[in-house]
Parts: structure tokens; C-alpha cells; sequence
């Protein structure tokens, strides 16, 4: 695997999330986290995880970043700016340790595509085989989400429209 | 923002031509689910990122803006496609959202379960385009009084 185009790729994604969290107000945060998800969706596509990386550049890119900038335009200007305190040594201390721990435990995951790894190994196999035959569905993963896994798909649409209804409650106006 | 149309030129004649190019792919995303990638989820953020950009664009009094507040009269419906298709396999002693005991004669349970999923794939897309449309509802100032919080 050459990495020619994916290192610049994991390059661009860490300086977008770092420069998400460093600059000083909002507005430009959120577009940042907005190219960020933009790099993440290249990268979902290079692991070939390309149904991720559409919704991953469809709602991370596109949708959520309207949604935060509609509720920065309803901010007070001074609320946009952002002051931080400088973060306590405990957490200067802890958190790349934790960094070095979860590296440390990434050593122990299976390699990416080894047939033998227990995601690969277990039901995965099954839909591989049969879903063409049983669904008339190319695409697995569709038919994993829509057939095999209805009933999970089914719940997410509940929550998504849970969602949807607690926002209405909590900041709709009177529409009618 | 959405209490008026906005005011540029080249926003308002590029959303013209953009916003049907955005539905026509939702759809195409929607319904072409199943032998690529993409589906009800991503077809359904489409079809609505349209209507948004559209509420965004044309202000409230556009056409798309009409739409989009024919389109919150039906929030939950597509969770009750979803449902109801899972509820219909019940009949006749099947398993909930189990798609191959529909009770449609004359096809094999391969194509129920293709057929279910293109309607589940709907049911999906129609409540995530709702939802959508009305959350950017809730987060703009929509009130006629014009107080805000």
C-alpha cells in the first residue's frame, strides 16, 4: 500500500481538528470542523468504507454545519468570541498519557482486512455469501442496514425524528 | 437568514439552478441504494439539505419554502412507513420487518425482501428530510412577533 496521497490526507485531518479547537471564535471553528469532516469522508473512502463516507460528507460537511451556524446567528456577537483559561496541569499530564495508553492498546487490534480478525470471521462472512441471493441487493451494506438489521435502522429513524421533535419543542415558536 | 430572501444575485440564480440538481441526485441516491452506495439515510439528508437551501436562498415566501412547510405536516410519517412495512410482514403469522413474509402472491421472498427495503429506504429518507427541514425551523428566529431569544 503506497501512502503517497493518504499521508497528506491524515496530515490535513490533525491540523483541521487542532485548528478547530485553537481559533478564537466560533464561526471559523465550525467551518473548520466543516473541511474536517470534508478530509475524514477521503479518508472513509481510501479504508473503502465508501457509504460512511457519503453520509460522513453529506451530514458531518454539509448538514450539521448549517445547523451550527444557524444557531451561531442567533448568538450574541460576544458569545461567538471564545476566551479560554489555560488548561489545569492534571490535564496537561494526564491526557497524552491516555494518548500513549490508547496507542499502546491499538498495537493489540487486528490488521486492517485481516480475514481472520473476529469482525471479519463471525456473521460477516454469512451476508457476503448469501445477501445477493436472499435480498436481489448488490450492495451489502444497504442490505445489512435495511434487511438484516431492520429493526436496529428502524430505532436510529426514531431517534432522528426524536430529535427533530425535541427541537421544535424546546425552541420552535408558535408557526401556525 | 430566512426571514428574507437573500439579497445576491449570483446566490439566488446559482440556487436556482442548483437546488432541482440536489433532488434529482437525493433520488437518484435514494433509489440507487441498493446498488451503490448511499440509501435512504443519505437520500433523505439531501432531499432535505435542498429544501434548506432553498428556505436559505428564496426566503420564506418561495416556492421551496412552501414546500418545505407542506413537507412538516407529515414529521413522523416516514418512521410509520418504516414501522408499518415491518407491521404488514406480521400478518399471517410472520416476523416483524422481516420482509420475505409479505403477503404479496406471485413473487419469491428475494424479491420482497428487495421490495421491502425500497420502501423502508423511503420511510427512511422521508422522516430524515423532515427532521432536518424542521430543525432548521426550530434554530431560526420563525416567530411573527420577530422578538428574539
Amino acid at each position: 500500500m503506497s501512502y503517497s496521497f493518504e499521508l497528506p490526507l491524515l496530515i490535513l485531518l490533525i491540523l483541521t481538528a487542532g485548528g478547530a479547537i485553537v481559533v478564537k471564535d466560533l464561526i471559523s471553528s465550525v467551518l473548520i470542523l466543516g473541511s474536517y469532516s470534508f478530509f475524514l469522508a477521503l479518508v472513509w473512502a481510501w479504508l473503502g468504507a465508501v457509504d460512511v463516507a457519503f453520509v460522513e460528507a453529506v451530514v458531518g460537511a454539509g448538514l450539521a454545519t448549517v445547523f451550527f451556524l444557524l444557531t451561531l446567528f442567533r448568538m450574541a456577537p460576544e458569545h461567538i468570541l471564545i476566551q479560554r483559561s489555560p488548561p489545569p496541569i492534571s490535564a496537561v499530564i494526564a491526557l497524552p498519557l491516555l494518548g500513549l495508553l490508547l496507542l499502546y492498546a491499538a498495537s493489540d487490534l487486528p490488521a486492517f482486512g485481516d480475514p481472520q480478525s473476529p469482525a471479519s470471521s463471525h456473521i460477516s462472512p454469512y451476508y457476503l455469501e448469501n445477501s445477493l441471493r436472499e435480498t436481489q441487493t448488490p450492495n451489502v451494506v444497504t442490505a445489512v442496514l435495511m434487511d438484516y438489521r431492520a429493526l436496529d435502522t428502524m430505532l436510529e429513524t426514531g431517534v432522528i425524528f426524536t430529535s427533530g421533535m425535541a427541537c421544535w419543542l424546546l425552541l420552535g415558536r408558535k408557526h401556525s | 437568514m430566512i426571514n428574507t430572501p437573500h439579497d445576491s444575485v449570483i446566490v439566488q440564480s446559482s440556487g436556482r439552478f442548483l437546488i432541482p440538481l440536489i433532488q434529482l441526485f437525493g433520488l437518484y441516491v435514494l433509489f440507487f441504494g441498493q446498488y451503490g452506495p448511499g440509501g435512504g439515510f443519505v437520500g433523505g439528508v439531501l432531499l432535505g439539505a435542498s429544501l434548506i437551501a432553498g428556505l436559505l436562498i428564496f426566503g420564506p415566501d418561495g416556492t421551496s419554502s412552501e414546500t418545505a412547510r407542506r413537507v412538516l405536516k407529515i414529521d413522523g410519517f416516514g418512521l410509520i412507513i418504516f414501522a408499518g412495512i415491518g407491521g404488514l410482514c406480521l400478518i399471517g403469522g410472520g416476523e416483524f420487518l422481516n420482509y420475505s413474509s409479505f403477503s404479496i402472491p406471485g413473487i419469491d421472498d428475494s424479491t420482497r425482501r428487495h421490495v421491502g427495503i425500497i420502501v423502508a429506504q423511503i420511510g427512511v429518507a422521508l422522516d430524515i428530510a423532515v427532521a432536518a427541514v424542521s430543525i432548521v425551523y426550530s434554530l431560526s428566529d420563525q416567530g411573527e412577533d420577530g422578538s428574539d431569544a
